[in-house]
């Protein structure tokens, strides 16, 4: 009976409606090329000879293909030094980060905690107030964190937001999951290590995407805090060294120098682009559904 | 055995929190030990810098330190607003805040809406795996993307030469007209797909009833989005909204300092900029802590507010 009616439906289906289905797929084609273009252009410049490209007039796929941008990245050790330090910093970054703050979230949502609700608002103000830039900057100098690899790992290990996502996740753990754990003599460490964590497997792989992504991306710590330090630079840092270097090279030197041969810094910014960016391109479909969980929980309020 | 388990789970919910005994805190001293530690660490790392706002009030000196250099109350903040650079970055931030804040707000819900239009389950998949890839790029890549997208032989040129709408290329970061626009277009260029991740799921929890009821009164699409979806997500809207006011002024530094050059200055720089460049380039530690707690205080004012509009509106308070 229902079917039929749909079925009914479907073929009645009105001209505004149709006319709604078309402006709405054509709405959606150009959403997915505006997002797409500019990387897949990226990509297929990243993979032409450089001088060829500077004709213009590639789009999606190369003209004259060629791997030379890719060997010239490969070769600058800045690049090598950033990349190293990076791929360090995200994996030191997260485990701390995502140890500390499952470890605070599970202290807090102890129902029988004395002090759960004095901790939880020692850090929820920490969401909304800080000392700003300078004092920061100048309590790591004095910290000895300037000029170090450990400034990109252990003032951020804690946040209030990562730690109120895991929290909501544990509250909804049973509480006879603990009740019955210290029956059988349990302590607090084995009840957090062994019956709470792997319950919360899907939460922590959230917070370390976050903090992953976080990590691999930041530039700005580089920037503040390591600029003497060249042994400690990031990727990203020294990426953005490579774009700005070409949008400002007017007729410098130092961008003709480097436009010898068939390698232009167009092209090898290109390619330096493509390879930051791969990582977490290759990885992120693949972890979909836990930033989605992550963001339905987190953007409940508190 | 049964009315004590009952009774028990009563008392949980009753007193949830044990009185502070010795024997309790015996009980709790693992949870105990490693709540000091992260105390600890956040003392150090986030209420110890809230000390250096002092700085704000001296003539500070680094040789004198915190607590031997001169005392001179309002003068720093005083000559902060008489700075003429310093009331445009007020007014930059501030309005590059709101253009962003409104554009990628509406931009995230329209998308949200439509993609959940579409009927073909693959094809809803995979537009939204697409969206959500700008989010995971960071500012250094957009940004340079759209050097490229907006240079003099970019496509965006390309194609209003081709397209005939203009005659000759424009040089877009040279003119402070195209910045607010080239920044709000970013933002939503990167965000868009991942904001509306929260709508999408709000819209899932639709009672699929109300759109069945309102296909027998005859609705259309358009009437099903107007009278349904929309209602169904507006308490979501409220929350992101009020959430994001207090971060109004967060929304400009890695942007403007990336994409800002000298001839667009004017409209480029924002608060944070303004602190870098003179707290931390010219060493004026002073000036740029006063620069900063304003910021701060407008942020929390913001955030006072929008909790008291949350409160009138019956929506549950923020924090």
């Amino acid at each position: 009976m229902k079917e039929v009616k749909q079925k009914k439906s479907k073929a009645q289906k009105s001209v505004p409606d149709k006319i709604f289905v078309v402006l709405n797929t054509l709405f959606m084609i150009a959403f997915v090329v505006i997002t797409l273009y500019p990387v897949l252009n990226t990509l297929a410049i990243s993979l032409n000879d450089g001088t060829d490209a500077l004709r213009g007039g590639i789009y999606l796929l190369p003209r004259k293909f060629t791997m030379k941008n890719y060997n010239t990245v490969l070769q600058k050790n800045n690049l090598l030094t950033g990349a190293y330090i990076t791929v360090l910093r995200t994996i030191f970054g997260t485990v701390t980060a995502l140890f500390a703050n499952a470890i605070l979230a599970f202290i807090v949502s102890r129902k029988r905690f004395l002090f759960k609700r004095s901790l939880s608002l020692f850090w929820v103000i920490t969401m909304y107030v800080n000392g700003g830039m300078i004092p920061i900057f100048l309590l790591y100098k004095n910290l000895g964190l300037t000029n170090s690899f450990w400034v990109y790992v252990i003032p951020g290990m804690v946040s209030a937001f990562n730690m109120l996502v895991i929290r909501t996740y544990m509250a909804g753990i049973p509480d006879s999951l603990e009740e019955s754990a210290q029956l059988d003599g349990a302590g607090y460490m084995t009840i957090f290590l062994k019956i709470i964590s792997p319950l919360c497997k899907p939460v922590y792989a959230t917070v370390a995407l976050f903090v992953a992504v976080g990590q691999w991306n930041s530039w700005f710590d580089a920037m503040l805090y390591n600029r003497m330090s060249p042994e400690f630079t990031t990727l990203q840092y020294e990426l953005m060294k490579l774009l700005s270097s070409v949008t400002n090279q007017g007729s410098s030197a130092e961008a003709m120098k480097n436009a010898i041969g068939s390698v232009t810094p167009t092209s090898v910014r290109a390619a330096a682009t493509i390879l930051t960016m791969l990582p977490i391109i290759c990885l992120y479909p693949f972890l979909q559904r836990y930033f989605v969980t992550g963001l339905t929980i987190g953007g409940v309020k508190e | 055995m049964a009315s004590m388990a009952k009774r028990r789970r009563k008392e949980n919910v009753a007193e949830p929190t044990p009185k502070i005994t010795w024997k309790e805190i015996k009980r709790q001293k693992v949870l105990i030990f490693w709540s000091l530690i992260i105390v600890i660490y956040g003392i150090i790392f986030y209420y110890l810098p809230l000390g250096g706002w002092v700085m704000a009030f001296e003539d500070y000196k680094p040789k004198d330190g915190l607590f031997h250099s001169a005392f001179v109350g309002l003068a720093n903040f005083k000559q902060l607003f008489s700075d003429v650079t310093f009331v445009r970055v007020i007014r930059n931030t501030l309005a590059m805040g709101v253009i962003n804040l409104a554009a990628t707000f509406i931009m995230a819900i329209v998308f949200a809406i439509l993609l959940n239009e579409v009927q073909s389950k693959g094809g809803k998949k995979v537009v939204q795996t697409i969206s959500y890839l700008p989010h995971f790029l960071s500012w250094i890549i957009v940004t340079g993307i759209l050097h490229d997208a907006l240079s003099g032989s970019g496509i965006i040129n390309e194609l209003l030469v081709g397209l005939h709408l203009i005659d000759e290329p424009i040089n877009f970061f040279a003119h402070t007209k195209y910045f607010w626009p080239i920044v709000a277009f970013a933002n939503v260029w990167k965000e868009t797909g991942w904001n509306a991740i929260i709508y999408l799921a709000a819209i899932t929890s639709i009672d699929p009833s109300l759109y069945e009821a309102a296909s027998m009164d005859g609705a259309g699409r358009w009437a099903k989005i107007k009278h349904v979806t929309l209602p169904g997500i507006k308490p979501t809207i409220i929350i992101l909204l009020l959430m994001n006011v207090g971060n109004v002024l967060n929304a400009g530094f890695e942007i403007q300092y990336l994409l800002g050059n000298g001839l667009v200055q004017s409209v480029s720089q924002t608060i944070d900029i303004y602190v870098l460049k003179w707290g931390i380039s010219q060493g004026d530690y002073a000036i740029g802590t006063a620069a900063g707690i304003f910021k701060s205080f407008v942020s929390i004012v913001l955030i006072v507010i929008a909790n008291q509009i949350a409160k009138r509106n019956g929506e549950e308070r923020l924090f």
